[in-house]
């Protein structure tokens, strides 16, 4: 259930690119057509489902506060977190290279759809970030880290193949002549972003208040009332509130 | 300036306007936006990489004889992760509240565009002062932006400037809320950054004709 739940929690919630603005750049600079946002977006998915597990080894055995309790009673008290940028960074660089050349080996094809785009993605932030966020969210398995990884690169294959199908479509458009190209791309991913805030309530709506009521059967009544008000009212609000927890809690 | 030659303060003043990294470059855009929802924010995340672009650039310009072009991108990587990790331990003894809330985008200044386009487009084939310079003025431009997009952000959305009521109290109605003016708590969401760019994008290019893409 937790590995649903963080499936479409990652596609749709958070997505990279609607919530977070991660990879923004190459977003904004690979999207022209749609053929080559696929290829990006598969070597993004990739990418992100190598090395989100690995950093969450290197998290968990290395770096965490106690990590590295395994080599001895006497290493309990270290606290490697400050080194695990340079860490992360170095894994992702070598995990890129590692990816590029294993896969020119054994599957020429592939290696022709992705090739040019491999490079790139090590300083992709979407990669990088996939690392930070899965640290800071304290994510518990290393199945779920999988998932994780898996998941967001989906989102963010998605974001990227969703504004490349719209800038195919509005090259035929009569767009004012300061906004063309990267203007109105921001304005089209700030309006897809407030569709993509819609999913908010998915999977976590009202969640805080619920079960308050819930527990209480004399609430039975108020609570109808209380969700229509939440409905009318307090969308808005609502939304901003879990953005800035998880803020806070990353 | 008479520090500076003409072609010195060129490298400072031309990414503040007409080749700004963010609306006309493209560069960076990555880990800045999500912090823009206040002022504050926004300026410490434009200081540190002022930091690191600056220091980085220099540092790499010094090592541009050394570095193998087959590695560079590892060696440029490792070099921004060190100044980013002593950017966020100094963020962290001295302003823990702010750290906390920036999170995870100090750690991803390390792939913030805009510190390995300038290290690939100028520090590797430029002196070190010079270096300096355009990291200095490179960081400038992102940071006008990042604190245009704050101040607004903060303004409207929660009528605040670096904390301080400047609109009145919304609680209390004073000042403009006296006059039944409301926060418009969707500028402090996400998708407003983007359009708040979209929007500095469009009016600098129809102040700038020669600017506009085709």
């Amino acid at each position: 259930m937790e590995h649903i739940e963080l499936f479409f929690k990652s596609i749709f919630i958070d997505n990279m690119i609607f919530a977070t603005f991660l990879g923004m750049c190459s977003y904004l600079a690979v999207s022209k057509k749609v053929s080559t946002a696929v290829g990006l977006g598969a070597a993004v998915i990739f990418v992100l489902a190598v090395t989100v597990p690995i950093n969450w080894l290197l998290d968990q055995y290395l770096l965490k506060d106690g990590a590295l309790v395994w080599l001895g009673e006497e290493y309990a008290d270290y606290n490697l977190g400050f080194l695990s940028f340079i860490l992360f960074i170095a894994t992702i660089a070598t995990m890129v290279q590692l990816v590029e050349i294993v896969v020119e080996k054994f599957s020429p094809s592939l290696y022709n759809s992705l090739g040019i785009f491999l490079p790139l993605i090590a300083v992709n932030c979407a990669i990088l970030g996939g690392s930070l966020f899965m640290q800071s969210r304290d994510i518990p398995t290393l199945g779920l880290a999988l998932n994780y990884g898996v998941s967001s690169g989906i989102g963010w294959f998605l974001a990227i193949l969703a504004i490349a199908a719209i800038r195919e479509k509005i090259r035929y458009s009569n767009v004012p002549a300061p906004l063309r190209g990267l203007g109105i791309t921001f304005i089209i991913t700030g309006l897809m972003a407030i569709g993509f805030m819609s999913f908010g309530g998915m999977l976590t709506g009202g969640d805080e208040k619920k079960p308050s009521l819930d527990s209480d059967p004399s609430n039975i009544g108020v609570k109808t009332e209380q969700i229509q008000n939440e409905n009318t009212e307090e969308t808005a609000p609502a939304v901003s509130v879990s953005e800035v927890s998880t803020l806070t809690k990353q | 300036m008479g520090l500076l030659s003409k072609k010195d303060s060129r490298l400072i003043l031309d990414p503040l306007a007409d080749n700004n990294p963010i609306t006309i470059q493209v560069l960076g855009i990555c880990s800045a936006l999500a912090i823009t929802a206040q002022l504050k924010a926004s300026i410490v995340m434009a200081v540190s990489v002022m930091v690191v672009l600056g220091v980085g650039n220099v540092v790499i310009s010094l090592l541009r004889n050394v570095i193998p072009g087959k590695i560079r991108i590892i060696a440029q990587l490792i070099i921004v992760a060190a100044l980013v990790i002593i950017v966020d331990q100094v963020l962290k003894a001295f302003a823990y509240e702010l750290s906390k809330q920036l999170s995870v985008f100090i750690g991803l200044i390390i792939t913030n565009c805009i510190i390995m386009g300038r290290f690939e487009a100028f520090a590797l084939a430029n002196k070190p002062w010079r270096s300096f310079l355009d990291g200095i003025g490179n960081a400038a431009g992102y940071g006008l932006i990042l604190i245009i997009v704050g101040f607004f952000r903060e303004l409207l959305g929660s009528g605040t400037l670096l904390g301080f009521k400047v609109l009145g109290d919304p609680i209390a109605k004073t000042g403009l809320y006296a006059l039944g003016y409301e926060n418009n708590g969707f500028m402090l969401l996400s998708p407003m950054a983007l359009i708040v760019i979209g929007i500095i994008i469009w009016v600098q290019r129809s102040r700038n004709k020669e600017l506009i893409e085709e």
